[in-house]
C-alpha cells in the first residue's frame, strides 16, 4: 500500500527552480532512501513533504489524502515526523523536555500511554535515560542526534522522515544511528533517509532515488542501486 | 540628611519599591513574552496597561454607584482584575490579530509591526482620551482600603494595600510561572519562542500560541493597570507611555525574552525608582529608569538573567 506519494512536484525558492518534475512514492513499511550532492534537491523534498516548502505545481499524498495545501502542524498531526538536518533541539531545554514535546501531537492522550513511549525510546537509547534532566545544547553530536530520533519516535508517526542522520558524526556513531533506524522500521514505522553517505543509507534501505540538480536521475532498488558501477563513481567513491 | 535618617526611612522606601517593582515586573512580562515568539517589542503593551487601569476605574464607579457588593477589597479587587485582565486580554488579542499579524504574513520585516505598534499605542491613547474624557481620572482606592488600615512591622508603618498589592502581584507571576512550566501551553510557548520551524514540526499552531501569547502578557499589563490605579489614585490616558518605557526597560534589564528576568527587573527597578525619589530628586523618577536603560543596553544588552537572542541554528 502506498502510504505517501509525490506527483510531479515542481518547487521554487524565489526564481530558482530547486525541484524539477519529482515523483516518488514510498510504501507502507519501507525504508526508501534519497541520494544526491549538495544543492541536489534532497532535503527540499522534506520541506516539501513536510509544507515548509510549498510546491507550484504537483501533488503530495499522504494515506491517499492530499496534503500539500496544508500547514505544517496540520501534515504533522497526520502522522509524519521529522529527524530534522543537524539534529534541531530545542538546546535551552532538557533532553526531557525536548521528548516531552515531541508527544505535543499526541498530548491529549493519558500520561500512562505517553509513558511506555519513553520506555520503548529508553531501550532504544539507554544514554538517553542518563540524560535526561541535562539540557540538550550541552549534548554531543551523537547524543543529540539520539534524543531527536526519539523525539521525533514520539508521536508515534507512521512515517519518520529523517534529514542527513549521518552528518557531523564519528563513524562509529553512523554505523550505530542506521542500526537503530533498521530497528525502528522493523518496529513498523515506514522511514524516508535523505543522506549524502550513500552506502549506508544504501545498507538499509529497501528502495533509493537518486537525485541531482533537483531532478530524479536513478531509481531503483537498493542492492541495484549499490552493485551500479555509474553510482559507485559518483556517490560513493572509487573502491576499485 | 543623616545616616540615621536614612536608616530610618530606608525601609519604607524599599517597601513602597517592592511594591512597585511587583507592578512593573508584570507590565514587564508582557513585553518579555511577546519578545520571545515574534522578537518584537509591542510598543502598544503600555496603553494596553492603561486600559487595565481605565477599565478598574470603570467599574469601581459602577460598583460604588450601585452598591451590589460591599466595598471591601475581597469582593471589589476580583471583579475589578477580572474585568480589566478580560478587556486587556481581549485588546492584546485584537492587536495581534489585526495591527501585527498581516505585516508579519506578507514578508515585513521587523521594522513593520514595530510601526504598526507605534500607531495602535497612538489609537489606544486617543481612542481611551474620546471615551472617557481627557482629564485624569480617580480611583476611590481609599473607600476599599481606608487609610486606618495599616499597621507597624519592624517599625515600618505599612499599608494593607501596599501588601495586597504585591500579594496579587507575586500570585499572578506564580500563576504564570505554573502555565509556562507546567502545561502544555506553556511549553508550546517556549518551543514557539526557541525554534519557530521546529515548534510547528512539533504539531503546534504556531499562530496560535502566539495570539495567545499575546493574551496573556496584556491580560498582566491590564491586571497591573488596576493594581497601579489603587496605588497612584490618578490615570490619565498617557501613563501608558511611561509606564510602557519602564517596564520595557526592566525587561530589558533582567534579559528580553526571560519571563523571571523581567519579574527581577521589574523589582530592581522599582526600588531604584523608589530610592532615587526619596534620596536624590522626585522631579528625576522618570529619567532614572531611562538612565537605567541606558547604560544596561551600553555594557549588558543581554541582561542580567543574560538571555542573548536565540540563534536557530544552535544544535
Amino acid at each position: 500500500m502506498v502510504l505517501l506519494r509525490l506527483e510531479n512536484i515542481m518547487a521554487y525558492y524565489g526564481p530558482i527552480r530547486a525541484l524539477n518534475d519529482i515523483s516518488i512514492t514510498i510504501e507502507d513499511g519501507e525504508i526508501v532512501c534519497l541520494l544526491g550532492g549538495n544543492a541536489s534537491g534532497k532535503s527540499t523534498t522534506m520541506k516539501t513533504i513536510l509544507g515548509i516548502v510549498r510546491p507550484a505545481s504537483g501533488s503530495v499524498q499522504f494515506g491517499g489524502v492530499r496534503i500539500d495545501r496544508l500547514p505544517t502542524q496540520a501534515i504533522v498531526m497526520r502522522g509524519i515526523s521529522l529527524v530534522p538536518e543537524a539534529r534541531r533541539l530545542f538546546g535551552r531545554m532538557t533532553v526531557r523536555e525536548n521528548l516531552a514535546l515531541g508527544a505535543y501531537a499526541r498530548r491529549h492522550e493519558p500520561a500512562a500511554e505517553l509513558a511506555t513511549d519513553y520506555d520503548r525510546i529508553f531501550a532504544l537509547f539507554p544514554r538517553v535515560k542518563e540524560r535526561l534532566d541535562q539540557s540538550a545544547g550541552t549534548l554531543s553530536g551523537g547524543e543529540q542526534q539520539m534524543v531527536a530520533i526519539g523525539r521525533a519516535l514520539m508521536a508515534r508517526p507512521r512515517m519518520l522522515l529523517m534529514d542527513e542522520p549521518s552528518m557531523g558524526l564519528a563513524p562509529v556513531f553512523v554505523d550505530q544511528v542506521f542500526d537503530i533506524i533498521r530497528t525502528i522500521n522493523q518496529q513498523g514505522t515506514t522511514i524516508l533517509v535523505v543522506e549524502q553517505n550513500a552506502a549506508v543509507a544504501l545498507s538499509i534501505a529497501h528502495r533509493g532515488y537518486v537525485l541531482r540538480n533537483g531532478r530524479i536521475v536513478h531509481t531503483d532498488t537498493a542492492a541495484t542501486l549499490l552493485a551500479s558501477d555509474e553510482i559507485r563513481r559518483a556517490y560513493l567513491g572509487d573502491e576499485e | 540628611m543623616t545616616f540615621a535618617d536614612i536608616l530610618a526611612i530606608l525601609p519604607q522606601q524599599l517597601v513602597f519599591g517592592i511594591t512597585l517593582g511587583t507592578a512593573y515586573g508584570l507590565i514587564a512580562i508582557g513585553y518579555t513574552m511577546v519578545y520571545g515568539v515574534l522578537f518584537m517589542i509591542n510598543f502598544a503593551h503600555g496603553d494596553v496597561f492603561m486600559i487595565g487601569a481605565y477599565v478598574g476605574w470603570a467599574m469601581l464607579g459602577m460598583l460604588f454607584a450601585s452598591q451590589v457588593v460591599p466595598m471591601n477589597p475581597i469582593f471589589v479587587l476580583p471583579l475589578l482584575l477580572i474585568g480589566a485582565m478580560v478587556v486587556t486580554g481581549a485588546i492584546g488579542l485584537l492587536l495581534e490579530r489585526f495591527a501585527y499579524r498581516p505585516l508579519y504574513q506578507r514578508g515585513a520585516t521587523r521594522l513593520g509591526p514595530l510601526i504598526s505598534a507605534v500607531g495602535a499605542s497612538i489609537f489606544l491613547q486617543n481612542a481611551v482620551m474620546l471615551i472617557a474624557g481627557a482629564r485624569e481620572k480617580v480611583y476611590m482606592t481609599y473607600s476599599v482600603f481606608p487609610r486606618t488600615w495599616r499597621f507597624a512591622v519592624a517599625g515600618i508603618n505599612v499599608s494593607v494595600l501596599v501588601i495586597v498589592i504585591a500579594l496579587i502581584a507575586l500570585l499572578m507571576m506564580l500563576g504564570l510561572h505554573w502555565l509556562v512550566q507546567r502545561t502544555w501551553l506553556g511549553r508550546s510557548i517556549g518551543a514557539v519562542a526557541e525554534d519557530r520551524e521546529m515548534a510547528a514540526v512539533m504539531g503546534i499552531d504556531v499562530w496560535r500560541v502566539v495570539a495567545l501569547t499575546f493574551c496573556i502578557g496584556s491580560a498582566l499589563g491590564g491586571a497591573a493597570g488596576v493594581l497601579i490605579g489603587f496605588y497612584y489614585t490618578q490615570v490619565n490616558f498617557y501613563m501608558g507611555y511611561a509606564a510602557g518605557l519602564k517596564a520595557f526597560t526592566a525587561a530589558v534589564l533582567g534579559g528580553i525574552g526571560n519571563v523571571r528576568g523581567a519579574m527581577l527587573g521589574g523589582l530592581i527597578l522599582g526600588i531604584v525608582e523608589s530610592l532615587a525619589v526619596t534620596f536624590i530628586n522626585p522631579a528625576f523618577k522618570d529619567v532614572i529608569a531611562f538612565a537605567v536603560l541606558i547604560l544596561v543596553l551600553m555594557f549588558r544588552p543581554g541582561g542580567i538573567l543574560g538571555e542573548a537572542l536565540p540563534d536557530w541554528k544552535r544544535v
